[in-house]
């Protein structure tokens, strides 16, 4: 702020006229309308509204004025001033939104680019269809039980009531380990995990166990040495064939949508009755049954499906597991996982489970929804 | 079991319109899993007709061969344009096994065999020949190359189809081990009668002889024989056939015609279920005594191998020895020949866990042993003898001169069932009175005294012991399907446990790291040990052996999962896979030696102790993660060339699995350790655990299993990891004041591990470091021959601003600690 000015020269007042000032704005106000963009407005902001500018340097020579002038000619120049500033702000806003505009063109990116950032992975699809069998039972309440893959004979033969020299040991081709007077072997089924959980948790039990097993069976495309069950246990009171029947219609149906089960007797040493459960076809839903023009490769237009085996707790494994029959009942399933992925999701060769190709696991990304 | 339809109807009388589908699904439903119906029927279609040799002449030709010109009759089909007298045909042929007056099988032409050969008349050797005499191969009848076939009956012109296919169909069933009945004619004649609602009658149900010895002398001196029928048979035509609907039926069921007395002691066999065998008794000496082979005796069955006998073996003998091991196979010394006229027949019960353990030892399976091995209905030899005596005397002459018996028919086996338990397993409403009439249709007797029924097992059904039998029986005929549906409430479970969730976490890291999980069989060569260039102590050596390999290449469960990895990188390799980030999870299987584990009694639970001792005869069987690397991590592309794989990748597979369970791995070079590279490898630990290995292979290892050069991979334990896990964690306070940086470099010999200078810096900085990072690693002429510079980026933080004294303070002293540990020179 100047003080008073004591050098009085009435030709430099001169410049403060009304004529010279709207010079200064007219000036102004075209540099600004000429600059094409942030850059130039700067300079021209600079120019004409900056500490140099001829308005800025008129603004100083207001208080060499007298008095009397100081006012209208202050007011002159302020007003001045402020039309510079507003058209400069107006300008800045319209060179914003141009160059924006302009910069959104030029920073365009094809989207459609293929982008890696890490190889793709996946989970085998047996792991992926465990995992949701799983989280079914376990929704149920149910809990997850594992055992050891090498047993012991009394574990998964014995203990489940077949004795040495049952004929249905001879239909579960073994593997052995050396020597055979020890009685270890590969567990041919995951039931020995049952006999374990009956052995060692509380009453009521309800159980899956999901797992490896072993067969010295054939290795082609509809055999496999090794191979994973799903295996269910229930012991309770009052436990019968009714909760076994609704356990398995809810599972199906949590699998593979609104499709009936129904189950066909069969025999199973470990369960008694026992037997084998069959799933409606949930592609044709048993409309390929006698209709050659609508075949259906899931089910080999039969309409029903074999799953797996069930039925109801045989009471002598009950006993060897040290569990009152009279007290207790309960019932047990079991089925193939990679026979299960096979009729949900294709896969016409079963070798291909085991070999490792890669493209194999990557068929099911994301998993087994 | 096949049972052929018409055999099946002729043994019960199914209502009207019951179809062979029908039977098919009403069986399956029952539980006799029928896998196929087989339709038989004559695979030729046009004239094939039976032919009667009138004369022939054989010619030899110039090609060494002799031919045959023969002229046969083929009554209403001989040739009407020819002069010849008697009418004939004339036709060419090769064989030579048949005689003047031989009828023979004759395709005319127009006849189509199998293999679309079309029969037609046509010149060849000088002749035109009218047809052709057909082999059994020819009219796909059977595998007999030798010559053509000679029938022993028939009429000139007659269709030979009809004499030679009888057209059926043949159920093949799935019979369950527990049901041995169903392994006969009768027991599915029964199960039908059952299934379609009608009544049965059992033709083997005869009133039951007094034991009489009055014929062939027999001792039983084994308890293991309960009952042994022998029927001496004289006076039998050695020549003569088996009746025709006796060989169609044999064949329906797959067993092959051979003489009269054979297919006899078949056919009933499956008729009945119950096994017999004819001696040829001028071959027999003395008396047939059953017992228990002798140490060093043998015998050679009826299949020519000489079979060296086990103590354990039940045998028939008579003063030459053993005469046939009992239940399995006959012996060829006693066998009926072409020549035998004087049968005795055999039909006795073998205890089935001496016949199953006598037909495993000698790998020896046969049709008798398989009924055996599932009890064969122990009231049944006499009848079963009887009837075959019938048939044989019936198309072979002769009679039944002398009988003998001895032995004993059990005792009918009794179960006392309260039949509230009926419902109480199946879950369903059923009346006492449909339990006694499901019952009493499967043959038992029931007696019932209010809710208590006391039953009689049929003789045939040793499968009905426990009530809980009786419940599966009338289960399984009253139908699941009608059982209502009922979900039962499990008690609030806890999910998943925490080590089960850290292991779905562990695959899903490792899945989205980018690494595809693949799975293999886990048999293993012990080359693959030599190969991974293990020494002979190594614990990896110490490999479970299969007693029954699939493979004798493969004959150990794997200890390492890498081997196993290596092939299925192989196969991708072949297959044109060449980037592959691939890991696998499994059990390893390692015998740091073991006993055997013990088979406690199954009345009742066992002791602690034993259960225990049964934990502790198991192998090793860690849970263990491998992963491996080779091509390209990730290709080349518009962004950039290609980044090779390499030790980073499976470093980071080890490090990402275990930080998705909450656990902080540290690595510690290590030098030799097979596989694995000496200057390329790291040690996994947590805390002072060693987990695993991470690194390069050794190009030793690389070149033994045929790898890309410089492949990665990683191998360790993840069942301790998940143990190691962590649980719960804490969340602390969180400073908002700024963050002070401080830069270090450090010049060290190059051997000193980029990981130890860290540690030290981060001890050093003490407790006012957020943390650390390595951001470069130099090696050249600014440092020096054999040395490095290393950079970190510190982050200090503290509950205030630091002032710039403060975090210099903090940097001295975390260099400091590096020069004190290492000589570390700091490049100010």
């Amino acid at each position: 702020m100047s003080g008073p000015n004591d050098n009085y020269d009435p030709k430099q007042v001169a410049a403060l006229s009304p004529e010279v000032i709207d010079g200064y704005v007219a000036d102004a106000l075209s540099a600004i309308e000429a600059a094409g963009s942030s850059e130039e407005l700067k300079q021209a902001r600079l120019a004409h509204n900056g500490d140099r500018s001829p308005l800025a340097l008129a603004n100083r020579e207001i208080g060499a004025l007298p008095p009397a002038a100081r006012k209208e000619v202050g007011q002159r120049v302020g007003q001045a001033r402020s039309q510079v500033a507003r058209a400069i702000a107006a300008r800045q806003e319209v060179l914003a939104d141009q160059e924006l505009a302009k910069a959104l063109v030029e920073e365009r990116i094809d989207m459609t680019l293929p982008v890696q950032v890490v190889p793709q992975g996946a989970v085998h699809p047996v792991t992926a269809i465990i995992d949701k069998m799983v989280d079914v039972f376990v929704a149920l309440g149910y809990e997850v039980a594992e055992g050891p893959e090498l047993e012991a004979e009394w574990y998964n033969f014995d203990a489940l009531n077949l004795p040495s020299d049952h004929p249905a040991r001879g239909e579960q081709d073994t593997l052995w380990i050396e020597p055979i007077e020890d009685a270890k072997l590969l567990r041919t089924q995951t039931s020995p995990v049952q006999a374990r959980e009956m052995l060692t948790r509380d009453l009521p039990l309800y159980i899956v166990s999901p797992g490896k097993v072993y067969r010295s069976d054939e290795y082609d495309a509809t055999h496999l040495p090794v191979f994973h069950q799903l295996e269910g246990l229930v012991i309770d009171k009052g436990i019968s064939m009714a909760d076994l029947r609704g356990t398995l219609d809810h599972f199906a149906k949590a699998m593979f949508g609104d499709v009936a089960t129904r189950m066909r007797p069969h025999y199973f040493p470990f369960t008694e009755p026992s037997a084998e459960v069959d799933l409606e076809c949930f592609v044709c839903h048993g409309e390929s049954v006698g209709n050659p023009d609508r075949p259906c490769r899931t089910c080999r237009s039969e309409g029903w499906i074999e799953w797996g085996g069930c039925g109801v707790v045989n009471p002598r494994v009950l006993r060897a597991c040290g569990i009152d029959p009279d007290e207790y009942s309960g019932f047990a399933f079991g089925m193939g996982i990679e026979r299960t992925v096979m009729f949900r999701n294709g896969a016409p060769d079963i070798r291909d489970f085991v070999e490792g190709d890669i493209r194999f696991s990557r068929s099911l990304l994301g998993g087994a929804r | 079991m096949k049972a052929p339809i018409s055999w099946l109807r002729e043994l019960v009388m199914l209502p009207p319109d019951t179809t062979t589908s029908d039977i098919a699904e009403r069986f399956t439903n029952a539980g006799l899993t029928v896998e196929r119906i087989e339709s038989i029927a004559a695979p030729v279609t046009g004239p094939l007709v039976v032919g009667r040799v009138l004369s022939y002449v054989d010619e030899p030709q110039k090609n060494g061969k002799v031919i045959r010109y023969v002229r046969v009759d083929v009554g209403d089909h001989n040739d009407p344009a020819s002069d010849e007298y008697p009418a004939s045909r004339g036709i060419v042929c090769g064989a030579h096994n048949f005689a003047v007056g031989d009828l023979v099988v004759v395709a005319l032409p127009g006849a189509v065999l199998p293999g679309d050969f079309v029969i037609s008349a046509r010149k060849t050797y000088g002749h035109v020949s009218d047809g052709m005499i057909c082999s059994e191969v020819e009219i796909g009848l059977g595998d007999d190359h030798d010559g053509i076939m000679v029938l022993d009956r028939g009429t000139p012109g007659e269709d030979a189809t009809e004499v030679l296919w009888a057209a059926d169909e043949v159920l093949d069933i799935d019979v369950t081990p527990d049901l041995g009945y169903a392994l006969s004619m009768r027991g599915l004649a029964r199960e039908a009668a059952i299934a379609h609602g009608v009544t049965y009658t059992d033709r083997y149900r005869t009133s039951l002889p007094e034991p009489t010895s009055e014929g062939y002398p027999v001792e039983l001196r084994t308890p293991h024989c309960s009952a042994f029928t022998a029927l001496t048979i004289d006076g039998v035509d050695p020549a003569a056939p088996s009746p025709k609907f006796m060989v169609d039926r044999l064949r329906a069921s797959g067993v092959r015609s051979i003489s009269l007395a054979v297919d006899v002691t078949n056919y009933v066999m499956l008729e009945s279920g119950q096994p017999l065998h004819a001696y040829d008794a001028q071959k027999l000496s003395g008396p047939i005594v059953v017992r228990m082979a002798e140490e060093g005796e043998s015998l050679t069955t009826l299949d020519g191998q000489v079979r060296e006998l086990h103590v354990e073996d039940m045998l028939v003998t008579d003063d030459s020895g053993p005469i046939g091991l009992a239940g399995v196979m006959g012996g060829e010394n006693t066998e009926v020949s072409d020549a035998t006229t004087s049968i005795v027949l055999e039909a006795a019960t073998f205890d089935a866990t001496t016949v199953s353990r006598t037909f495993r030892r000698h790998g020896l399976f046969s049709e008798a042993s398989k009924r055996f091995e599932r009890t064969v209905d122990p009231a049944l030899s006499y009848a079963a003898a009887k009837r075959a005596a019938k048939l044989l005397t019936q198309y072979g002459g002769g009679h039944v001169t002398a009988e003998t018996f001895v032995g004993s028919h059990p005792e009918p086996h009794v179960v006392r069932l309260r039949a509230g338990l009926v419902p109480a397993v199946l879950g369903t409403s059923i009346s006492d009175d449909e339990i006694i009439r499901i019952l009493s249709a499967s043959g038992v007797r029931v007696t019932a005294l209010g809710d208590s029924l006391t039953l009689e097992i049929p003789t045939w059904r040793p499968d009905l012991v426990e009530p809980y039998d009786i419940v599966e029986e009338v289960g399984s005929k009253y139908g699941y399907d009608r059982i209502g549906l009922r979900v039962p409430t499990a008690p609030a479970g806890g999910g998943l446990t925490p080590r089960q969730r850290a292991r779905r976490a562990a695959i899903a890291a490792a899945a989205h790291l980018g690494f595809t999980q693949t799975m293999s069989l886990p048999f293993m060569a012990g080359e693959d040990l030599d190969r991974m260039g293990l020494a002979e102590d190594d614990p990896r050596r110490k490999a479970v052996r299969l007693a029954n390999p699939l493979s004798d290449a493969q004959p150990f469960l794997r200890t390492s999962l890498l081997p196993g990895l290596f092939h299925v990188v192989a196969r991708n390799l072949s297959r044109s896979l060449t980037d592959l980030a691939i890991f696998e999870v499994g059990s390893g299987f390692y015998d740091f030696g073991t006993t055997a584990a013990p088979r406690p009694d199954v009345a009742s639970r066992p002791s602690p102790d034993v259960l225990q001792q049964l934990d502790d005869s198991l192998p090793t069987q860690p849970e263990t993660l491998v992963g491996i690397v080779t091509g390209d991590w990730l290709p080349a592309g518009w962004h950039g060339p290609a980044v090779k794989a390499d030790w980073t990748h499976v470093v980071a597979l080890a490090e990402t699995v275990a930080a998705s369970v909450g656990v902080t791995l540290t690595r510690r070079q290590v030098g030799d350790a097979m596989p694995w590279h000496p200057g390329r490898t790291a040690q996994l630990l947590v805390g002072d655990e060693i987990l695993g290995f991470a690194g390069e292979l050794h190009p030793s290892v690389i070149a033994a299993f045929d790898l890309p050069p410089h492949t990665c991979a990683v191998e360790f334990n993840l069942g301790d990891l998940l143990d190691l896990a962590p649980q719960g964690g804490r969340i602390g306070h969180l400073s908002g004041f700024p963050v002070a940086k401080e830069d270090v470099a450090l010049i060290v010999d190059r051997d000193v591990p980029a990981a130890d200078v860290e540690r030290a810096l981060v001890e050093g900085a003490g407790e006012l470091l957020e943390s650390i990072a390595l951001f470069d690693v130099y090696t050249g002429d600014q440092v020096g021959e054999g040395k490095k510079s290393l950079a970190f980026a510190l982050r200090l933080r503290a509950d205030r601003t630091l002032t710039d004294a403060e975090a210099a303070e903090v940097r001295q002293a975390a260099v400091a600690e590096a020069v004190a540990r290492f000589g570390a020179v700091h490049r100010a």
